[in-house]
């Protein structure tokens, strides 16, 4: 295979015997990891959203007289009071304007922020606030509206050969498949605490997954300079997608403190965080999908419409997958948004790609039961290293390796052809399987190496670390590019004031800023051997490409007595310290010559109880075909959690809507039901772990959405192998498996 | 101390909140003779309070209405316990009450008179961990770190009770503490490695 951008001889990457835990996971196990609503400061007022409670409509007049008059209570801001914020103005703002107008939008829109000494204080005010609404006619019935296709907006169309070529297909399966709205729910509430310094400056702690981002948005919106705005989120406490983009809470609190003169807390609630930071839209899809005897995929055609709000568009990339991950001549495709009287949605892990892999893989598995053929065989019979949709070669594919290991490991030999054929301790036994994929980029970044005269290396780069653990992987990469031991190198994030780097999302973090900590510490070596030229006598006659940097020391590769310590180098420069700071840009071009992708393949064994329906996920075998892993620990961690999230999706989790009144009636931990300890099988990680050569320096691709995307299509998969039922729409339940409950 | 024992102190602060129920504790049913937003809230008075926080004793005055969660967070600075849901249904703010685990969002602040609070900065002895930190770092039992608090408290309850027999009955007792990034196999690893260690925890 190609090689010629990657010399693991030459480099020793990822060669070192590292202890292999989280370099910051000593703060996190003694609560001494400080997350955005822990900073504490003088003077600091609490802040608390009202929230709207109509759908959509006018307030007519909102009375906060008996609120201003509660003990403690500092202000209440509304659209009547509010400080002017040029980038409303000038729609800079995206989103819809809080505490601007009168305008409300969706049940549960902030409407007034109350101010006050102490929260305790600013809780109490909050039943004090009476609004008077003018109410209008709302859409909230995703399942009603997307009837009617003058209600949908945005549509995008794709076609490659003939369109519905499926239905000329010997066998061919046309089926429709839909997922309810699901939330992302971080264990940390969004919050934001924020002061002003002087008229022109603020600084904020900010639950973000990009502090750039964040920092560029409220310089936008409030008209400030980007380097006047500084954003620190230096722990964040997950996030899925929710810490993507700024919410109601960051022009809250910075127009607070603006008005009050002083630090506020704004902090959400959890019922808040189903209404207020986005969440996966509802969907529905329909897909056809036809194949010869052969089982070679004749034609595919992917149809998605999903929800966004009245006031912003949201786009999924739902049918994406259909056009590349299979080999199929005839490919034709269309999205639609739907806009509904409710909040915007935002990206959640997997995104676009979770919705559609779902729908894909579950088509794909139906066709199988067609054929008579086994699933696994289909997909290989289809299977293609060259990208159908952009003709490009994948940088790397092995989803083959993935195959044999997860057959083997989940027993699919034991796997009944005929569904609802098996059991074993009373119980309907199925197995299933499905595949996911999501693309690989490689973005721009810059990261600052200071190596000081001790010979510690601490790296910087404005990227956030939202659990994966970005600060481990980055650590990783630096001690295995220099050669040192990893307790000596420091990565530091989290903090806007930093190097420009990506917000953490689309599973780009790794190869993104990876890179850049690569090239500044491939620029650091080179400087080392041409100080150690310069300045040490016995490499005076020697050239740069005859050294090394290893083990702390510049050494003669050709004789290895010819050495100098790093920190005796750095005695003969005057700063006694190397600093410098390396932008690593985009792909380059030899890299765009491929299509990278990460791919997964997920196996799930379920038993499904033939007296009242319940489904039990017996065991996990998930699958990662992402290059080089970097770190195996935190690796192997994010894809059982991907499992974790996949198991929500397919069987429990649920948004629910009362289309009466607009509201969401199960906004709590209680009622909208995400995986307990005890609904974990045992789950089995591997990876193909080999560096994708044609991607980036370091080899290595991203895992966190793979590791969601195609699961809940396997667990679907697998409850129609055990139970010939099929459920086609989202979280399979108990009586949508024809189980009535009993009274 | 007992805390269904009632002392002196605790009985005064009940009858004097008993008015300040109605305003802040009733369900509006119970008061819908007058529109809630009818009465604006009296200033509060400020309640002495005593307890044993990780070994020491410690007092304030604070507002009768503050939970022990945010009286931990807001005021004293102790950040490690963290607040999920303040609903009592996320375990994120579990901490041990004399020697039992308790959910800390849910509790006021004033009903914990002279007991014996532990939270998580209370565990690691210095630079030491408690084995049960140690096991959690060791099977990397926590992505993004958040809920980590309330699982360990849980972990070290479910050891202490005898809960830990098998990973079935671990998995029933931590079902009260909710990881949204998933590491629950990883936890579980980490609580049946210190259980069958025998180590005293």
């Amino acid at each position: 295979m190609n090689n010629m951008h990657f010399d693991e001889n030459n480099t020793n990457y990822f060669k070192l015997d590292f202890a292999d835990e989280r370099v910051d996971g000593a703060d996190k196990v003694t609560g001494k990891a400080k997350y955005t609503a822990e900073y504490n400061m003088s003077n600091m007022a609490y802040a608390v959203f009202v929230t709207s409670t109509i759908a959509k409509g006018t307030i007519k007049n909102i009375d906060t007289a008996k609120a201003l008059a509660s003990p403690g209570v500092l202000d209440v801001i509304y659209y009547a009071n509010c400080p002017s914020v040029p980038g409303y103005i000038k729609n800079e703002w995206r989103g819809h304007k809080v505490l601007y107008d009168n305008q409300v939008r969706f049940f549960g829109q902030p409407i007034a922020l109350i101010v006050a000494d102490s929260l305790e204080n600013a809780n109490a005010a909050i039943r004090l606030v009476r609004a008077e609404y003018e109410s209008q006619a709302f859409e909230t019935n995703f399942d009603l509206a997307r009837k009617d296709a003058t209600k949908l907006k945005g549509t995008v169309a794709y076609k490659r050969g003939i369109e519905n070529k499926f239905k000329e297909a010997p066998v061919f399966v046309e089926a429709e498949y839909a997922i309810p709205a699901e939330v992302h729910l971080p264990m940390e509430m969004h919050a934001t605490i924020e002061f002003w310094e002087g008229e022109d400056k603020v600084t904020l702690y900010d639950k973000t997954q990009g502090p750039k981002s964040t920092q560029s948005t409220v310089a936008r919106t409030f008209g400030l300079s980007d380097k006047n705005v500084r954003v620190i989120a230096e722990n964040v406490g997950g996030g899925f997608g929710s810490g993507l983009r700024s919410w109601a809470n960051v022009p809250a609190a910075v127009m607070a403190s603006k008005k009050l003169n002083r630090p506020v807390k704004l902090v959400l609630t959890r019922p808040q965080m189903f209404t207020l930071v986005g969440y996966r839209p509802q969907s529905w899809q329909k897909i056809g999908i036809g194949a010869d005897a052969s089982g070679r995929f004749v034609g595919i055609t992917h149809e998605a419409i999903s929800g966004t709000s009245r006031y912003e568009d949201f786009r999924e990339g739902i049918v994406n997958v259909s056009k590349f991950l299979y080999a199929c001549d005839n490919v034709d495709t269309k999205y639609s948004m739907l806009p509904l009287d409710l909040s915007t949605p935002v990206w959640m892990r997997g995104p676009g790609e979770a919705t559609g892999s779902y729908g894909l893989e579950s088509a794909i598995d139906e066709l199988s039961y067609k054929l008579k053929m086994d699933p696994i065989e289909l997909r290989i019979k289809n299977f293609t290293t060259v990208n159908p949709e952009n003709k490009l070669p994948f940088s790397d594919i092995n989803l083959k390796d993935c195959y044999a290991y997860g057959k083997d490991k989940i027993g699919w030999k034991n796997r009944p052809t005929v569904p609802g054929s098996l059991k074993e301790n009373g119980m309907l036994i199925g197995y299933g399987m499905a595949n996911g994929v999501f693309g690989a980029g490689k973005g721009a970044a810059t990261v600052r190496a200071l190596l000081n005269q001790e010979g510690k290396l601490t790296l910087e780069c404005a990227v956030s670390d939202m659990g994966p653990g970005t600060t481990t992987s980055m650590t990783k990469i630096a001690a295995s590019a220099m050669q040192m031991p990893i307790e000596k190198v420091k990565f530091k994030l989290g903090d806007s004031d930093l190097p420009p780097g990506p917000s953490q999302g689309g599973s780009g973090t790794t190869s993104t800023v990876g890179s850049a900590v690569d090239l500044a510490c491939t620029t650091l070596k080179q400087n080392l051997k041409d100080l150690a030229i310069k300045y040490a006598p016995a490499f005076a006659t020697l050239k740069s490409d005859a050294l090394e940097v290893k083990n702390e020391m510049v050494v003669a590769l050709a004789d290895a007595n010819i050495k100098i310590a790093i920190v005796d180098l750095l005695q003969f420069i005057p700063d006694k310290k190397i600093d410098l700071t390396i932008a690593s840009s985009g792909k380059t071009a030899e890299q765009l010559k491929f299509t990278s992708n990460s791919f997964s393949s997920h196996y799930v064994k379920v038993a499904v109880n033939p007296k009242d329906g319940t489904i039990k996920i017996l065991q996990v075998v998930t699958t990662g075909d992402a290059g080089k892993i970097i770190s195996p620990k935190t690796a192997r961690s994010q894809m059982i959690g991907g499992v974790v999230g996949g198991i929500g999706m397919a069987l429990t989790e649920q948004l629910e809507m009362d289309h009466q009144s607009g509201q969401i009636i199960n906004a709590s931990f209680g009622a909208y039901h995400v995986p307990l300890h005890s609904q974990i099988p045992p789950t089995d990680v591997w990876f193909v772990d080999k560096p994708d050569v044609n991607m980036n320096s370091i080899g290595a691709k991203g895992i966190g959405e793979i590791a969601l995307i195609g699961f809940a299509a396997a667990v679907s998969n697998a409850v129609y192998n055990a139970t010939g039922i099929r459920v086609r729409d989202l979280p399979i339940t108990p009586a949508k498996l024809g189980f009535k409950a009993k009274v | 101390m007992n805390p269904c024992q009632f002392d002196d102190a605790r009985r005064g602060f009940l009858k004097k909140s008993a008015s300040l129920a109605v305003l802040y504790f009733t369900p509006s049913v119970l008061v819908k003779t007058f529109a809630a937003d009818a009465i604006v809230p009296m200033p509060i008075a400020k309640e002495k309070l005593q307890f044993i926080l990780n070994g020491k004793s410690v007092s304030f005055e604070i507002d009768a209405r503050t939970t022990v969660l945010n009286l931990l967070r807001e005021q004293i600075g102790y950040t490690g316990t963290k607040k999920g849901c303040e609903m009592g249904q996320c375990g994120a703010c579990t901490i041990h009450v004399n020697g039992k685990r308790l959910k800390s969002c849910t509790q006021l602040a004033l009903n914990h008179q002279n007991n014996q609070i532990t939270t998580i900065e209370g565990l690691a002895k210095g630079d030491q961990l408690h084995p049960m930190q140690a096991a959690f770092l060791k099977h990397d039992a926590f992505q993004c770190g958040y809920c980590t608090s309330g699982q360990i408290m849980s972990a070290v309850a479910c050891v202490r009770e005898g809960k830990a027999g098998s990973r079935a009955s671990i998995q029933a007792y931590m079902d009260t503490n909710i990881c949204r990034c998933g590491a629950y196999q990883n936890i579980v690893d980490a609580i049946d490695e210190v259980a069958k260690s025998g180590a005293k925890i």
